[in-house]
């Protein structure tokens, strides 16, 4: 079966999503994705569509609840690189997206969940 | 309005969802909308097509190149037999789903189209037509 | 019978020198010529390099001007239209030196023709109809050439009133000048987010100092902008709303939500920069030292390695 591969950096994931998923595809990666936060302990995971020229409802729902699972398995998500375009069509959409983090591209996404990291880890008090 | 081309695909599963942007998109390109309104059709069409396959248990789309007052569109017909709507109004209302999705597909198409068109016979079908003019 | 140059390639070349001598004379005579804006110099340049061209077509035999053959003498109409236009001429002047040129063929017509009536009206028929269609050809093109400088001037008009400035490294502004209508906010709109990706800069001020009144569709317009780029991940501050605006957008009922808003661009660079961790201080003054015995101050040595 087709999947999208998740890559594994540290205590990070990285997806980049290059094809133009149909709806199996999106919820095998959004499947995916938490199992491997689990079986790795990730502890943030930085998801890549800069390839997409795309992003409609389905989509956008699975980039949402993944970082809403994410952060329930006490992982942080950010989502980078999306397009003026698919930025602009999203918003046209109503499409708000407001539970996700984005960062305008890879090296900034990895400062945002450095630092967001950084954060949980100070609130959660010490160990 | 004098339709100059017209493609037709069947809609079953959802990797024809994903053929169906694809030829939508090559349509747009060959039309010249600008990247923007590429995306917003190709967007539009993956929602139709989506609503197709999970509510209307298949159906079909009809991709025409159409040309009126010196202007050129493109317009999408998307036809199903499928259990149809019984309250369209309501559907076409931001959230209400009942697929459990985002309910934003018919009425995000609708905003991001130019003209957008809706029959719907309960227990006979449904068919959805959008327009997007260069 | 079909149209042909073959009258005119003849005529042309028994006595091209004759005939281009005697239309540059009828051009000088004439009541319209413009001896302030064209020198007899030019002019007889132009008509030798336009009849030189014309017999070199002329020898394909087509009287369709829009044929290859007749490319080179339609490239030269075009040029003369423009050089005319900045020369102050208008467009029927232009048209008129082609159409000058009948007079002069049509005498050395009917001294060929003599005594052959149908060949004088054949001969007429042809070249006029050839010397009609490249004058008209003239005044397109002319038009041609003015509704470009329009559309240009409309590209400019509308990339000069919306320019993207990068303020500091990761800092941008949008200084809107002018009313937003739907299509020049959408404009205005897709080359922030553009410019946002090409720069890299997560932080955009869209500053509305210059725009005079904002009504419910412009404030719709601003937000989408905002709400796209916050899903590119970059920030967007809103500043230079005036006391009006501000009784507008709440009057309207229009929901800013958690857009930063700010009285002024500088107010929204400080916080900015406060964002990105910087901070503008002072420059040290520099200290001269001075030698104890001089009362002159003398600069600070440095050895140079």
């Amino acid at each position: 079966m087709e999947r999208i591969a998740i890559l594994k950096m540290g205590e990070y994931l990285l997806v980049t999503i290059q094809v133009d998923m149909h709806d199996r595809l999106a919820m095998t990666l959004q499947d995916d994705l938490t199992s491997r936060i689990v079986s790795s302990r990730a502890k943030g995971v930085l998801i890549d569509i800069s390839a997409l020229e795309m992003v409609d409802s389905f989509i956008g729902r699975m980039l949402g609840d993944t970082a809403a699972m994410s952060r329930v398995l006490d992982a942080e998500t950010v989502v980078v690189g999306m397009r003026p375009a698919v930025a602009i069509t999203l918003v046209e959409l109503g499409l708000s997206l407001s539970g996700v983090r984005t960062a305008l591209d890879v090296e900034r996404g990895m400062d945002l969940l450095k630092a967001r990291i950084k954060e949980r880890r100070r609130s959660d008090g010490p160990s | 309005m004098t339709v100059l081309l017209s493609d037709h695909r069947t809609i079953q599963s959802s990797e024809d969802v994903v053929a169906v942007r694809q030829s939508v998109r090559q349509r747009a390109v060959e039309i010249g909308f600008n990247l923007i309104d590429q995306t917003k059709i190709v967007t539009a069409a993956s929602e139709l097509a989506r609503n197709t396959v999970q509510h209307g248990g298949g159906g079909h789309v009809t991709i025409e190149r159409v040309e009126e007052g010196g202007r050129r569109g493109l317009r999408l017909t998307f036809e199903d037999h499928g259990r149809g709507i019984p309250d369209v109004e309501l559907a076409m209302r931001d959230g209400f789903s009942t697929g459990g999705g985002l309910g934003l597909g018919l009425s995000g198409a609708r905003r991001l189209s130019n003209e957008f068109y809706i029959h719907s016979t309960p227990g006979e079908g449904t068919r959805v037509t959008i327009v997007r003019w260069r | 019978m079909a149209q042909d140059t073959n009258l005119l390639r003849h005529l042309l070349e028994q006595d091209g020198a004759g005939i281009v001598q005697r239309w540059i004379e009828s051009q000088l005579a004439s009541a319209g010529f413009r001896g302030d804006r064209i020198s007899r110099a030019e002019l007889a340049e132009q008509s030798r390099r336009f009849l030189s061209l014309v017999r070199e077509a002329s020898a394909a035999g087509t009287t369709d001007i829009q044929s290859p053959v007749w490319a080179n003498t339609r490239q030269m109409l075009e040029e003369l239209s423009t050089s005319r236009a900045h020369q102050g001429f208008s467009p029927s002047d232009t048209a008129s030196f082609v159409f000058s040129l009948k007079d002069t063929l049509f005498d050395a017509i009917k001294q060929q023709g003599g005594r052959d009536p149908e060949a004088v009206t054949t001969g007429l028929t042809d070249v006029g109809g050839l010397l009609d269609r490249l004058g008209l050809y003239t005044t397109e093109a002319f038009q041609r050439s003015r509704e470009q400088v329009i559309v240009r001037q409309q590209q400019e008009l509308m990339e000069l009133s919306t320019p993207v400035v990068t303020l500091w490294e990761g800092v941008l502004a949008l200084p809107v000048i002018g009313t937003l209508d739907s299509a020049r906010t959408q404009v205005v709109m897709e080359s922030l987010l553009q410019k946002i990706v090409e720069t890299g800069a997560a932080i955009a001020i869209i500053d509305i100092t210059g725009v005079p009144t904002v009504d419910t569709l412009t404030a719709q317009h601003l937000l989408k902008t905002v709400a796209a780029a916050r899903l590119m991940g970059a920030d967007c501050i809103i500043s230079g709303i005036r006391p009006q605006i501000a009784q507008t957008i709440v009057h309207l009922g229009v929901d800013l939500g958690t857009v930063i808003t700010k009285a002024t661009l500088a107010d929204a660079f400080a916080i900015a920069l406060r964002r990105l961790g910087l901070s503008v201080t002072k420059a040290q003054t520099q200290v001269k030292r001075r030698r104890a015995t001089d009362e002159d101050e003398q600069p600070v040595e440095r050895e140079d390695a």
